[in-house]
């Protein structure tokens, strides 16, 4: 495996120039996306904690951190165009507002 | 200087100076995350609220069953399916760098291994292989499902979950063809530079049927 840029800072169809991550960022990326899964299905097994508070959260957590690593490398979001950027964090922040609010329409989320 | 931007860069003058294309494949994204948004909402409102089982993670036990029936996701292979999404994600971008820099002596390095990093047809072949065996992975949870009991109008567990995992097995299915038509191109052609935006607007469809997934391996099946 070699650890060369892709190659020197190109646009991409856009009028910012920006640069791609190299492969061994993309290896590592995979790894940690493994790894993650690997805990998540792991805590999953620990009846106590999975009985436990923190076991929802923490499976969010780790969710979104793989989420966000995957739309940021592999998508590329985190060294595109701001435009771009926009038209996905818009549209999932009003879909995330609306899953939360539907949550506590149906009581599965309760305050106090 | 945005437009000159744009032509230098092969696409015709836009106001943005960013190709149309990928503006678009980036909206239909955005909007994509609604759909899958609210798929999931719907799966979480009706969570519990079931009558009669097969349940997700829970035994159902006379009288609510006829039988005593077993939760019935298998959280195992699932695991596995997960995995294997994951990492066509990796293949996927490998198949872009190779297409992106096709003919660039000795950008991937030297040796054996390089050379399986230069080749556009391996990653996307790859990659196409991975989303295949993750549709049979479903084709078999599905299958496994009906089965023991549970259809999409057995319970409200049923309905919500098969509409949405297959909703995103549709797309996974349009993922594929889409892969193998440009491994096709590649084969007949080959694809080099000139080709990089139409493997990354498929590429960006992909890694978000793949986002898509993380969210449903934790919401649906991990989350008790």
């Amino acid at each position: 495996m070699s650890d060369h840029p892709q190659s020197a800072p190109h646009a991409d169809h856009g009028a910012e120039k920006h640069v791609h991550p190299t492969w061994s960022t993309y290896w590592k990326v995979a790894l940690i996306l493994a790894l993650i899964t690997f805990v998540e299905v792991w805590v999953y097994y620990i009846p106590a904690f999975a009985a436990s508070k923190a076991f929802v959260p923490t499976l969010l957590i780790m969710s979104a951190v793989k989420f966000a690593i995957v739309v940021m490398f592999y998508m590329h979001l985190k060294y595109d165009h701001k435009l771009f950027r926009a038209l996905f964090t818009g549209p999932l922040i009003i879909a995330g507002a609306t899953m939360v609010v539907l949550l506590f329409l149906f009581g599965h989320l309760v305050v106090g | 200087m945005a437009t000159a931007a744009a032509v230098g860069h092969g696409h015709p003058p836009t106001t943005t100076g960013l190709d149309h294309r990928k503006v678009a494949i980036w909206a239909f994204i955005g909007s994509e995350c609604m759909l899958f948004t609210s798929l999931i909402s719907t799966y979480l409102a009706y969570k519990g609220r079931s009558i009669t089982g097969p349940f997700p993670h829970e035994v159902c036990n006379p009288p609510q069953c006829a039988t005593t029936l077993q939760p019935i996701l298998n959280i195992p292979v699932t695991s596995v399916s997960t995995f294997v999404l994951l990492m066509s994600s990796l293949f996927m971008v490998m198949a872009l760098a190779a297409v992106q820099n096709k003919g660039k002596p000795g950008w991937a390095g030297t040796g054996r291994f390089a050379r399986l990093q230069e080749s556009s047809r391996f990653w996307l072949m790859a990659t196409a292989i991975a989303g295949t065996a993750f549709l049979g992975f479903q084709a078999f949870e599905f299958t496994s499902f009906v089965h023991e009991g549970l259809t999409i109008r057995k319970n409200l567990f049923g309905s919500s979950f098969f509409t949405l995992t297959g909703f995103h097995g549709a797309h996974v299915t349009v993922g594929v063809l889409w892969l193998l038509t440009l491994f096709a191109i590649d084969m007949r052609r080959g694809l080099g530079p000139k080709d990089s935006l139409i493997v990354d607007i498929s590429a960006l469809y992909w890694h978000f049927v793949d986002v898509v997934w993380i969210a449903i391996f934790t919401l649906v099946y991990l989350i008790k």
